[in-house]
Order: C-alpha cells, then structure tokens, then sequence
C-alpha cells in the first residue's frame, strides 16, 4: 500500500523545514507505527516547490482526472471551491464516521476549524495558522513621543499615532497598509478585510456578499484618509516589489507601523536567518491587536478583529486507501508530530496543547492565545478570486488618489456583482 | 585621403556603436554577477562578499543538479525532434505547391500562440492524460515540439525557398532518392537557419515553466524552470540568496549549448557553392 | 543531422526541367515524398497543436472554470464572454498598450538594433564579436523570472545602476515611464533572435553580385540599400512577423510591473492571465485568447500582403 503526500514544501527551498520533518520525521515513524500494527504502508512525498496559484491549478488538473495525491495540502480558501466541482468530499464521507471520534479536534479552536470546513462539513485537518497583527517600531514610537506599549482602541487612534509620527519624524513613513493590485492577496488580507472586520461585517453577510455598503464606503474611506494625508506611501503600493520594499523599510527602520501576519516576524524580520532581518527586532519591534473601527464596532461585536488564514491536509476522494490515509491524517496532526516540527522551527499550529507548551516566543505566544480566539477567516467561494481582485482595484483607486472612497465602494459594488451575479450582492449599485 | 579618412571614421564609428551596444546588454547583467556572491543581496547590482554561501545553501535543496540535468534532457529531446520534423517539412513545402500551403502556414502560426498561453492549459492536460503520457518526458516533448513547429518550420521554409534546386535535379538524374538529396546537398546549405531553430528550440524550452509544470508530478523529473519557483517563501516573497545563486547555476549550461551549436554548426556559410 | 525519417519513395519518372527554385514543379521531390516528409510534423502539429487550440476557442463559449461548480458542469454561453471582453474598457486599453509594446520594442528596437549589429559585425572575425554575440544572446537565453530582477535592479531609483550611471537621477523609471521602460527591456531581451537571423541571412547573401555593385562604385550603404535589402527582403518580413507575433504574446513585462501602474503596461498576455488564471474564470481567458488570435491574424495579413508584392 502506497500513500502519495503533497505539500509545497521543498527541502532547501520554499517552507523548507516543513519539507525535512516530513521527509525525515514524519514518514519514517509513520511507515514504523503502521509496521508495528501489522500493516505495510509506503509513504512517498511529492513536495511541489512552486506558487500557490500554480500548486492550486496542477491540483485541480489532477483531480479532475481521477488522480492527484492521497493525502495533500491546499491552502484553506481553495477548499470551498474544490469541494463545489467535488473535487473533494467531506472528510466522514471518504472515510467513515469514525472521523469524529479523533481526539485532536477538541485541541483546535473553532475559528481554527474554520479553515477546512465549507458549508459546515469538515473536508480535513488544519496545518497551522497565523495571524495578523499591528507591527510598530519601539524606537521611533519613543522618539515621537508615543507609547512603547501602545494598543491603539479605534481607527481614529491609529490616525493619530500617524498623524504625530509624520509631525516629528518626517523622513519616516508612518503607516504601511497593503493597497493595490500589485501586492495582490497580500492587500485583501492584510489590509482591507482586517479593516472590515472592523466594521462589524465579513465579506459574505447574511448570505450575500458585501458589495457598496456603509461598512466598505467606511473602510475605503479609512484608506482614503490614510493615504489622502500622506500618513502612507502611496507610490510604494504600485510597485510590482512593493511589498518586499515595504518589509525591507520597516527593517530600516523607514515605516513605523506596519500591519501582517506572525509570518513578517518569523520569515521576514527574523535576525536569523529573515530575508530582511532586524537585528535589533526583539527590543525594537512590538505589536499590537488590529482595533475595530470603535470599541465594540467588531465582528461578532469585538473591540479588536485579525484575519487567520493557513492550509489544511486533506484526504483525496479518489484514494484507494481511506482508513491509511486517514491514520497519516492524524497521525500529521498528533501531538507528537506537531511537537517535533514546532521544535525545527516555531510556529503557531493548530493545536491549543501543542502551542501552549512550546511556543516561547513572544509574539507567536501571544497570538495564540489573544488573537485566534477573535480571528475569523476568509470564504471558501470559487469565485473569492475575482472578488479579492475587485477589492485590491478599489484600494488601489484610492490610495492613487484617482477616485474617493464612495466612487470607489460603487465600482467595488458594480464588480462584485458582476463577478458573483446582483442577486448575491447587498449594495450592487 | 579623403577617402582613407571617411574609412578611419566609418571604423571608429561602428566600433563605437558595437562598444555602446555591448554596454547596453552587459549592465543589466552585473546583477547576475555579483549578487550570488553577496551574503545579503538585494536588488542593487554592488560588489559585496564575496562568499559561496550562497551556492551552498542551494544546494541543501537535492533537486537542484537534477533539474539543470533535466532542463538539458528535454531542450535536446524537443531540439531534435524539432530541427527534424521541420527540415523535412520545410523542404517538402519548398519544393511542391501543396494547394492552400502558405495560408496553413500561417493559421498554424497563429495556433501556436493560442496554445503557448494560460488558456490552453486544460486542454493539452486533458489530451496528454488521454494518452497516457501525463509525468512523462515523451508527453512534454510533444506538446513542446507541436507548439514550436510552426515557426520553425517557417524559418527554414524561408532558408530552403531561397537555396537553388539545381544540384538536386542533377541528382535525381544520377538516381539519388529525396532522402538522400536532403541529407547531402540541402541540409548542408540550410544549415544556418537550422542553427537558428535549434537554439530557439533549445531557449524556448529551458525558459518554459508551464509546460513541464502540468504535465510532470515526480519532483525529480521537474526542470529547473519550475525548481526556481521552490526559492520563494511560503509568503511568495524571493529569497535573494538562493534564486541570485540558483539563476546564476540556471545560465551557465544554456549559454554552454549556445556556443557548442554555435561552434559546430555555425551561422556563417563556408564555402558552400560556387556561383 | 535528421535523426528520423520515414522511407521516402520514388518520385515518378519523367521530370522536366524546372526554372531554378521554382517551387511550382514536382521535378525533384515527388508528392508523394513530399507528403511523407511532411507528414511528421504535420502529425504533430495536429494532435498536439491544433486539437488543443481548437478545443481552446470551443472554450471561449462556456463559462468553464478551473474550480467551483462550473467546473465539472459548465454551460454553453455563446457569444457572451466576447460582448463582454470587447465592452470592458480595461480590455481596450490592454489593446492600445500592447500595439504600442509591439511597435515599440519588436517592430522599432529589436529590429533596428538586430540588424545593426547583423550588418556592422558581418565581417568582422575578432573575439570582440563573439563576446558581443555571447552578450546579445544570454540576454534573450536567460529565463523570464531572471532577467526581471535583473532588469528591477537596474532601473531601481535609489540603488540602480542606470541611476548611478546618469549620475544623481533618481527617478523611478518603471513608476514613472513604465511602457518605455518595458519597451526597452523588451527590445534589450529580444533582440537577438534578430540578429541571428540577419546574420545567417547576410551570409547567404551572394558575394559576387556585392563584388559587382562595388567595382561599379557603389558605396557601403548602396549596397546595402540596393543590394543587400533586396536580397534579404523575405528574412525581413519573416522575422518581423514572427518578432511582432511573439512580443504580442509575451508575458515577461508582468514580471516588471505586474501590468501596472494603473494598468499602463498591461499588455494582453497580462490581462487574460489576470482574468483567467487568478480569478479562475478559463472560459473567459480562452475567449480572450480567440480575439487576440484574430488581431493575430490582422497583423499576419498585413504582412502577408507585404510579401506578396515581392514576387
């Protein structure tokens, strides 16, 4: 019985450690528990080292045609959109019921869930996540006379700190929000639905996307104030490098305050080993939550929002072995397992035990424990897609200045519906 | 001496020209030089380091030599099968007015654009997975050399137009059979415009990612067009490091193919016929 | 060098005298040799070209979807996809950028520049030309993802080297200029194939009638006016179209500027990928590809024209 198990990680390469603990911990002491229970089973990986999008369609060629891998790992919002060409099935249909009785699933927080489930049915287990936070540079905040410990309350306060941060150190940039097409998802998530949610609403309410409403007029009004009073570099987000641009400043200590996900601090600002390291970025580096628009303004009625996104491993419906691929599902997201790949590298997995036990770093810890209970995500829809896209033109409208934020929330509105049909829409203008 | 003066200037002008354009493509490269060589790169094209931590951090990653051996596999396997098929088909078009040849010609040109594009994508998946050809080189060499043959064979169609067919009549006299006339008197005085499409062959598949991508799924067998796409993080950010040094070893073979046709098979016509 | 070929059989007896390279007449090579010698590739052609493509534009009238559920049951939708393509003002733009990208760096740069260094170094047999060939050459060889570092680096406002070299400018040439700036790196990628091309076809060109026009006191560029071009006159107008068909297709500038600023450079390769690829939609991206096969065939035509009239 052979298993084939995807992940886009490649040793050396892309999620580089995520490819050596499967390869040299994982499959080897599955083979052996299955071994020791008296079965045969090969684990073969096929690491895919390539874009998401590109990964995305090679899978869905594959399972198309009755093929692809036993055991693979697709980014949580392609779940939706496999599952509506059933491409995948729920996880107690491939299997069984005995799906349920996994005793991990107590260990993941609901949110967390979130990320493999569509329409309510769970298609697999989550990877890990993450979570996006207000990154702000401790010394420049000394320097204009701001709070080292700040946790700004609403959006009016981060205004603010912007707005002192440019009157006392004008060669700083002080606020980086994504914006634009070029930086792509990087701009709907890391900047126009945090900022949404912030509002009080997520992309799909009641059923209905969110086309021109009050809630994106607010938050495409908060982008137009923010780049309308020169608070952020508005010609760094037409760049087609503007993101790693905007990493590399903020490590010069060029942007002050910068909102991403744990990944900016592992991977990027990291002094070991970050493609733009700080040195100094334990001291110099904090964080703070993402503020509603007011105190209670919220999702679910919250004073501070994130957005969470992450892979999930799924089973192949097309596999001629479920219950093995099953027992690899788990055995992927066993206590021990998760343990041995967070000691490679830290990281926030999915499992509260896990986390709680070994996340010493401070940031990670801290979203763990005050950012994933507040988290949401984003929908599964096959046409998510040309909705982000729509989103990332209007921000890129108004931080360009060429439209204000109700021309743009119109256009916004006019697209969406365009992408998703009017019926869908609540304010297809 | 007026005349020797005007020479003198035409010379000086000219060398200056060539000096300004090889300036103008060499710049850009400096990156290419100094980059992978450079403990922390970053875009600007500086002299730092220099260091081989570089190539030694990519080399951590065990697929790298095996998919420059791969690149090199399939460039040859669809030059072959291209210079082939195209010089026989060309030939064959000089020679005998098939009705309609041209405009054919040029629709399947037009075709070959439709098929080199994103669009085509599920299509020539479908059909390869229909043959039974899916992770095998045989199936990308196919679709390759399908999309490459029209304009190849354009090329050369325009080389054997040109070439005087009085040889090969005085060798269908002496009983040589077309194979034969091909082989010794054609291909000889076509052969620069078959060294054109062989390196255009062998540039267009090195450089092709979409291809090997969705047709291939053993990581072994990738080329390294699609390896080069493994050294961004997860957060589809470059790491300069390992792609500066990675681009670096990428160049190297294809520049050495370059020349090897180039030396064996020349683009000038030495001796050839006598007019 | 043919590593493959089929048995050829015997042409009929019997074989006039045809004019020299006159195509018309089946003296040298019968049909039926001719038909087995085309017939590999044009086997391959048909399956592995022609089929696809075809299947590509039966696309473009469904709403066919990588994902989601018209993925597995798309519906026909006739000539929607075009009616929306042709009035969605973005399209439109993504057209006049291209022509211009096209004109620009394929028809102008490369061309000019190919057959510059073609003609000026024709002779010449001292390393500098190999250096300068190798140069053109890695140029066009390096892969895409490659040279658009090489080419952000170099334009880099603060740190680039065109910067350094221009002493204290500080623009930021792909923000500011950005379809020059694409139109020079284009002509900087793709001249080589230019070069090459006239290069092999200068060297097919006869001596002896270059010999006859200078003994009659032609000067340099005489020759290559009334001797050379002429000559040549169908290397031209082939590479022109095959420059002007491929630089239409190419889809490196993404690499540069993500199609922008506000879609200044968004040539069309760009904007079906961005339609089709990222959001999903295939159907749409294949009936975008069918139009850019018909403005395809309106810049074959005109070229095809022009060939006509030399003979």
């Amino acid at each position: 019985m052979t298993l084939k198990l995807q992940a886009n990680a490649v040793k050396g390469g892309k999620n580089a450690t995520e490819a050596s603990w499967l390869q040299d911990w994982v499959i080897p002491n599955f083979q052996k528990l299955m071994a020791d229970q008296g079965k045969q089973v090969t684990v073969q990986y096929a690491g895919t080292g390539a874009d998401d999008e590109d990964v995305k369609t090679q899978l869905a060629l594959d399972l198309r045609t009755g093929g692809g891998p036993d055991v693979f790992t697709p980014d949580g919002p392609w779940v939706g959109e496999f599952a509506q060409a059933g491409f995948l099935k729920p996880l107690d249909e491939v299997v069984g019921s005995e799906v349920n009785d996994w005793d991990g699933w107590s260990q993941i927080p609901r949110p967390v869930t979130g990320i493999v489930e569509f329409e309510g049915k769970r298609y697999g287990i989550p990877v890990g996540t993450d979570g996006r936070v207000l990154f702000f540079n401790k010394q420049l905040f000394a320097r204009a006379g701001l709070p080292t410990n700040w946790q700004p309350k609403s959006w009016d306060e981060v205004l603010q700190a912007g707005r002192q941060l440019k009157a006392r150190l004008p060669d700083v940039t002080p606020i980086q929000i994504n914006a634009g097409t070029a930086m792509g998802e990087a701009t709907t998530a890391q900047g126009f639905i945090p900022l949404l949610y912030g509002t009080g609403k997520n992309l799909i309410d009641g059923g209905k996307w969110l086309g021109d409403t009050p809630e994106t007029q607010a938050v495409l009004g908060f982008y137009q104030q923010l780049y309308g009073q020169d608070l952020g570099d508005a010609r760094l987000q037409l760049r087609a490098d503007g993101r790693d641009r905007s990493f590399a400043q903020f490590a010069d200590d060029k942007i002050a305050v910068l909102l991403e996900g744990d990944y900016f601090w592992r991977s990027v600002i990291n002094p070991d080993g970050g493609l733009a390291p700080m040195k100094d970025r334990d001291q110099a580096v904090g964080w703070a939550l993402i503020p509603a628009r007011q105190p209670g303004g919220g999702l679910n009625g919250q004073d501070f929002v994130s957005l969470s996104g992450g892979a999930g491993r799924v089973i192949n419906p097309n596999t001629k072995a479920p219950k093995e691929a099953w027992e690899l599902l788990k055995f992927l997201n066993s206590k021990e397992a998760l343990t041995n790949w967070v000691q490679r590298e830290p990281r926030i997995t999915s499992r509260t035990d896990v986390n709680q036990a070994n996340l010493k770093d401070p940031l990670l810890s801290f979203i763990s424990r005050r950012v994933l209970p507040i988290t949401a995500t984003r929908p599964g829809s096959a046409v998510y897609p040309q909705v982000s896209l729509a989103i990332q033109t209007a921000t890129e409208n108004v931080a360009a200045g060429r439209s204000d934020a109700r021309e743009a929330a119109g256009r916004l509105g006019a697209a969406i519906a365009k992408a998703v049909g009017a019926d869908n829409v609540t304010g297809a203008s | 001496m007026g005349g020797w003066l005007r020479l003198v200037a035409a010379r000086v002008g000219f060398s200056a020209f060539v000096a300004l354009a090889a300036a103008f493509f060499a710049l850009p490269m400096l990156w290419l030089v100094f980059a992978p060589f450079d403990p922390t790169p970053t875009l600007a094209a500086r002299p730092a380091g220099p260091t081989l931590a570089n190539f030694r951090d990519v080399f951590q990653n065990p697929l790298v030599l095996t998919s420059l051996r791969n690149s090199v596999l399939l460039a040859l396997y669809a030059m072959v099968l291209v210079v082939a098929a195209a010089t026989l088909a060309a030939y064959a078009l000089s020679r005998v007015h098939l009705p309609g040849r041209d405009l054919l010609l040029y629709v399947l040109l037009l075709f070959s654009s439709v098929v080199s594009g994103t669009a085509a994508m599920v299509p020539l998946f479908l059909l390869v997975f229909e043959l039974g050809l899916i992770n095998t080189y045989l199936g990308v060499t196919l679709v390759l050399t399908g999309g490459l043959l029209p304009a190849a064979i354009f090329i050369l169609k325009d080389f054997t137009d040109t070439t005087p067919t009085s040889y090969e009549e005085s060798a269908r006299v002496f009983g040589a059979s077309p194979f034969q006339i091909l082989r010794d008197i054609v291909v000889p005085l076509v052969r620069p415009g078959m060294a054109v499409i062989a390196v255009w062959s062998i540039v267009n598949v090195w450089g092709n990612f979409l291809i090997p991508f969705i047709l291939l799924r053993d990581p072994d067998l990738a080329p390294a067009s699609v390896v080069t796409y493994s050294f961004y993080t997860e957060g589809g950010q470059a790491d300069l490091r390992l792609l500066s040094a990675f681009s670096l070893l990428y160049s190297v073979p294809v520049v050495v193919m370059y020349l090897f046709v180039q030396r064996r098979y020349g683009f000038r016509f030495y001796g050839g016929i006598k007019r | 060098m043919p590593t493959t070929s089929p048995a050829p059989a015997e042409a009929p007896g019997g074989d006039a005298q045809p004019p020299r390279g006159e195509p018309g007449a089946a003296a040298v090579l019968g049909r039926p040799a001719a038909g087995a010698f085309v017939a590999p590739a044009l086997l391959l052609i048909a399956a592995f070209l022609v089929f696809p493509a075809l299947w590509t534009l039966y696309l473009g009238l469904t709403d066919y979807r990588l994902t989601g559920a018209a993925a597995v049951n798309p519906s026909f939708v006739g000539l929607d996809n075009y009616t929306q393509a042709l009035s969605d003002p973005q399209f439109r733009n993504s057209l006049v950028v291209t022509a211009l990208f096209v004109f620009g760096s394929a028809v102008i740069g490369q061309t000019f520049l190919g057959f510059a260094l073609a003609w000026t170094m024709r002779d010449w047999r001292s390393p500098l030309r190999s250096v300068v060939e190798v140069l053109v050459i890695v140029a066009w060889i390096l892969p895409g993802s490659v040279v658009a570092f090489l080419w952000i680096a170099f334009l880099d406002g603060q740190s680039g080297t065109l910067n350094a070299l221009l002493g204290g400018v500080d623009t930021e040439w792909l923000l500011e200029t950005p379809l020059l700036a694409v139109i020079v790196f284009n002509t900087w990628r793709g001249t080589a194939f230019s070069m090459l091309l006239y290069g092999a076809a200068l060297s097919a060109v006869p001596p002896s009638h270059l010999e006859t026009a200078r003994l009659a006191g032609a000067s340099a560029f005489q020759q290559l006016r009334d001797v050379v071009l002429p000559t040549i006159r169908g290397h031209i107008l082939t590479s022109l179209l095959l420059i002007s068909l491929w630089t239409f297709n190419d889809f490196t500038p993404y690499l540069l500027t993500r199609g922008g600023p506000n879609f200044r450079t968004d040539v069309l390769p760009v904007f079906i990928f961005r339609n089709a690829i990222s959001s999903g939609q295939l159907g749409y991206g294949a009936a975008i590809s069918t139009v850019v096969l018909g403005v395809n065939l309106v810049i074959a035509l005109f070229y095809l024209r022009l060939l006509r009239e030399r003979t």
